[in-house]
């Protein structure tokens, strides 16, 4: 009888179609960056004129710097926060609360992102705090840091506990086994969760358009309000940008965490 | 006590800091909506009356509590366009997650048929354009879809059509948007379940006489289901809500809830409707959001 | 850990002697439970361990013998029940406060330490000077036998070059007692063996105590020098190999350890310092009056498969003894050729099977039994134990 394979026609159609939706979208505005004509439809030549039209836009220039501001603040409170919630999660046992904690941790990760920018919104209008870099950053943390608990809680999860007791028996207490062994090993996970928090918080639109003051747009705000008015070149070099910048971070993350540890096995990112 | 129970206490300890964080930015906050979706619309900055002071005492409280009025809900029941937007929500949710299962499922079916080596490589590909904005994506397509863009274009030079299709501000686009900006969601738990799922079974069942599509519909999607379930509570539970996707690609001539929500909020100035709407949307999600948060569990606390 | 750390050679002295005195158990196990939810996985377990022993806890999976491990490690605290070491009751202190040191059946080796800094672990911990951890982890490396390995991580060595790593890493702080908890289940049989022996003369040099958790009842024989056998969390027997193996202490110890021919008595006669026991599948047998007596239980007689000879149809005589006193009449059913031996099925005349083991001394069969041969299985009373069933 004949063998059969086990990628048949159809699998390797589909996976070619599946990667070709994803990424030519992206590679086309990729190449609009750099057209040098005014109108989409029209090519006309290679030109760096719209990175230069980007960089002389002051306040795009200052939303995109506050979303990096906020980006990277939030994102390391987020990974903080989020690592001591997957470590009680996964070594605590139970506890009372749990259910409850969890549920906090998990629900934002698919909360439509209107009610959660809603809600936090009306919190800091209660408080009376004045919105703005730290509204936005607190709510991105908040949203951030449920998505660094799973990435964490999966490594700690799949991690050989006899590791943290051989630890124990060599003359650790749970505090030095933890430093000593667990923090190395939950390393890579750790970064794949700032990351994740990073790009996460750059993206954002709805919650930071709810959380922000005036006078402190984020770059998704921006670019948000000159796409409704239409496609503008511009746009296309400023997300080229963005696309490079978030390359850039993979690329940086993913040889430290290499470099960290001949392990393996690296977290996923999701 | 035991080895777990000697890890616990430090453990618990560490509970403190994010739960905090969570009870005073995730629970405490829904109080409010809660609150101000009962209250009335009032014209002053911010634009609904005040939260109820707790200094002011007993007194104080319960006139705050007889001054609370369902009648934001009544407006919502009563008028027809929240209705629709409800409505409109949940068969565009619907649609486009049968949409991402329908296209999802192959593309994850042969990743996890891939060589190993391979597998992780798919995976990095599928996962890579998550990392890529949200809103840039959706920008990428109306570049593409808009009157004068490269899809009318290559249409018009096959000569499939005469005129450039309108696409833009159309369902079609909308959908479009939202399989293209889901996609991920629906593919990881797919691949991860039928990764996981031992090459025997089907080769067992060829064994036995099952031609290809029996083996599939018989072992290998029954096997899938669980990965099934996760992306479409994955996918379903946020489209409801979504806000950005319709906007930008979709006429605005139907709104889903969340629209209307931003609508009420931004345009509209009126608060407590908008946290009313909130309410409900929470409300219809009760459900798969509950589903969503015990899968959840189970995978992540079950460990190995 | 003492800031004067003695030689390997003196281990033996200072765990022996110091703190000791002769014949006093180095571990005294005094009563201890252990409950998981319903589940007793120990229950009422007491045990001396001496010295410098080599001793082996076996049983089938779930009989609680690594709950029982666990709890000499520190990993879990007995419910009820005393754990003296050197007298002293250590039942709920924590693992790093115990002088115990553990191999862990999949080694738990740090994956993001090399070779050196895992032996080094436990000695940094211990506050060691970094010139006298250098010594010792030079001293453990050689030990091993891991020369030339001390850079590389886990995941480049092999796996008995892990074991031998996990090993050097638990006895590099020079612990009062080393558990082993199935320390080759993860080595492939040839590696195995030759472990064993290794391990063996480890033990014997360093003179320290040794307590291995196995479910391979040979791995058990070859290595211990007593064998406690656990069956659902209580200490069925312990005894030494050949004591287990000879005269086992029930029938399901008979059972567990090694292969065994077993009947069940239906009527019992005394002939001086004799027995004759009636079995309804072997007819009569001439046993061994037992040490101890066991009243009006019922009785099997269990009777080795080596211990049964074969001969061709015939009264059999014994060298010196006159007539073997029991003969069984039988033809042969079955033949089963394992290399060194040759194990036979006799259909016994009186109905029942019973298995006989013979060692292929010649290596022309000669001697071999066809099918359906007619033979004289035939065993002296001292070869027969008799147990309660």
């Amino acid at each position: 009888m004949r063998k059969v394979s086990r990628l048949s026609r159809f699998n390797v159609a589909s996976l070619a179609l599946g990667l070709a939706f994803l990424y030519l979208p992206i590679l086309i505005l990729v190449i609009y960056s750099f057209n040098a004509s005014r109108l989409v439809t029209v090519w006309g030549g290679w030109s760096l004129r719209w990175y230069h039209e980007f960089f002389n836009d002051r306040a795009m220039i200052e939303a995109a710097w506050m979303s990096l501001r906020v980006a990277v603040s939030s994102a390391t409170i987020a990974t903080l926060i989020g690592t001591l919630a997957a470590v009680a999660l996964s070594r605590g046992e139970r506890f009372r609360g749990r259910t409850l904690f969890s549920g906090m941790l998990y629900a934002p990760l698919v909360m439509p992102e209107v009610i959660t920018g809603l809600s936090l919104l009306l919190l800091f209008v209660a408080l009376n705090a004045e919105r703005g870099f730290w509204t936005v950053t607190i709510a991105h943390t908040t949203l951030t840091m449920c998505f660094v608990a799973v990435v964490v809680q999966s490594r700690l999860g799949s991690l050989d506990r006899s590791l943290e007791e051989a630890a124990m028996d060599l003359g650790c207490d749970p505090m030095r086994a933890f430093v000593a062994v667990t923090l190395p090993l939950i390393a890579p996970a750790i970064v794949a969760g700032w990351m994740l928090a990073f790009t996460l918080s750059l993206d954002d639109l709805v919650i930071a358009s709810f959380t922000t003051g005036p006078g402190s747009a984020t770059l998704p705000i921006r670019i948000y309000s000159e796409v409704r008015l239409g496609v503008k070149p511009e746009i296309n070099a400023i997300c080229t940008l963005v696309i490079a910048l978030i390359a850039v971070v993979i690329v940086i993350a993913s040889l430290a965490s290499k470099l960290s540890s001949s392990q393996g096995e690296s977290a996923a990112p999701l | 006590m035991s080895a777990r129970r000697i890890f616990a206490r430090p453990a618990r300890l560490a509970a403190i800091a994010p739960y905090v964080w969570m009870v005073l930015f995730f629970l405490v906050p829904f109080g409010f909506v809660l609150k101000i979706s009962l209250s009335q619309t009032a014209i002053a900055q911010p634009p609904y009356e005040p939260v109820f002071d707790l200094m002011a005492g007993w007194g104080a409280l319960k006139a705050a509590f007889a001054a609370l009025s369902i009648d934001n809900f009544k407006l919502l029941a009563s008028d027809d366009i929240y209705v629709f937007a409800y409505v409109r929500s949940l068969i565009v949710a619907v649609t486009a997650t049968a949409l991402l299962l329908l296209i999802g499922y192959p593309i994850a079916y042969g990743m996890a048929r891939l060589p190993a080596r391979w597998q992780a490589v798919a995976m990095v590909l599928v996962i890579v354009p998550f990392w890529t904005s949200f809103l840039i994506r959706i920008y990428a397509w109306i570049n593409i879809l808009q009157h004068d863009g490269l899809l009318n274009q290559i249409l018009l030079a096959l000569h499939l059509v005469s005129q450039p299709v309108v696409w833009l501000s159309t369902d079609s686009a909308m959908y479009i948007g939202i399989v293209y900006s889901y996609l991920p969601f629906m593919i990881l738990p797919l691949y991860a379940t039928l990764a996981k799922m031992e090459p025997v079974l089907e080769e067992a069942a060829s064994d036995l006489g099952a031609p290809r599509w029996q083996v599939f519909w018989l072992v290998t999607f029954p096997l899938s289901l669980p990965g099934v379930g996760a992306g479409v509570l994955l996918c379903f539970i946020p489209i409801v809500g979504e806000f950005v996707i319709p906007d930008l690609l979709a006429g605005s001539n139907s709104l889903m809830i969340g629209q209307t929500l931003w609508l009420e909020f931004f345009t509209n100035k009126d608060w407590p409707v908008a946290s009313a709407a909130a309410i409900v949307l929470l409300v219809v999600l009760l459900v798969p959001l509950l589903l969503y948060e015990r899968l959840q569990k189970r995978q992540l606390e079950q460990g190995r | 850990m003492t800031d004067e750390l003695p030689g390997t050679d003196a281990i033996a002295e200072a765990v022996g002697e110091r703190q000791f005195a002769a014949g006093e158990p180095l571990l005294r196990i005094d009563g201890v439970a252990k409950t998981f939810g319903t589940f007793r996985a120990v229950d009422g377990v007491s045990l001396d361990i001496k010295a410098g022993e080599f001793f082996a806890l076996l049983g089938p999976s779930g009989c609680g013998k690594t709950t029982l491990l666990r709890m000499l490690a520190g990993f879990e605290a007995p419910d009820q029940g005393r754990i003296l070491l050197g007298g002293k009751d250590i039942a709920q202190a924590l693992p790093h406060e115990r002088p115990i040191n553990m191999m862990f059946q999949n080694y738990a080796l740090f994956p993001h330490l090399s070779v050196r800094d895992n032996i080094a672990f436990g000695l940094k911990r211990a506050g060691m000077a970094r010139a006298d951890i250098a010594t010792r982890v030079a001293e453990m490396v050689a030990l091993v036998k891991l020369d030339g390995l001390e850079k590389r991580k886990p995941d480049q060595l092999s796996g008995g070059q892990r074991q031998r790593v996990a090993l050097a890493r638990a006895l590099a702080r020079r612990p009062q007692l080393l558990l082993l908890d199935e320390p080759l289940a993860a080595l492939d049989k040839k590696l195995r063996e030759s472990t064993q022996g290794e391990l063996m003369e480890l033990q014997r040099r360093l003179g320290m105590t040794f307590i291995i958790v196995t479910h391979d009842q040979e791995e058990a024989m070859t290595m211990a020098s007593r064998i406690g056998v656990m069956r659902d969390g209580k200490l069925a027997q312990v005894a030494s190999p050949r004591g287990l193996y000879e005269a086992p202490r029930s029938r399901w110890i008979a059972e567990f350890v090694g292969d065994v021919n077993l009947f069940d008595a239906e009527s019992k006669l005394r002939d001086g310092h004799r027995l004759v026991i009636g079995t309804r599948d072997a007819g009569p047998l001439v046993v061994a009056e037992p040490r101890e007596p066991f009243g009006e239980v019922r009785l099997s007689v269990a009777i080795r498969p080596e211990k049964v000879k074969l001969s061709r149809r015939g009264p059999v005589r014994e060298a010196g003894h006159g007539t073997a006193i029991n003969q069984l009449d039988g033809v042969i059913a079955d033949i089963c050729y394992l290399g060194g031996t040759t194990t036979y099925k006799v259909k016994l005349d009186a109905g029942g099977m019973l298995q006989a083991s013979v060692a292929n001394s010649a290596r022309l069969d000669v001697d071999a039994y066809s099918l359906n041969q007619p033979v004289v299985a035939w065993f002296t009373p001292d070869d027969c134990v008799v147990l309660p069933s």
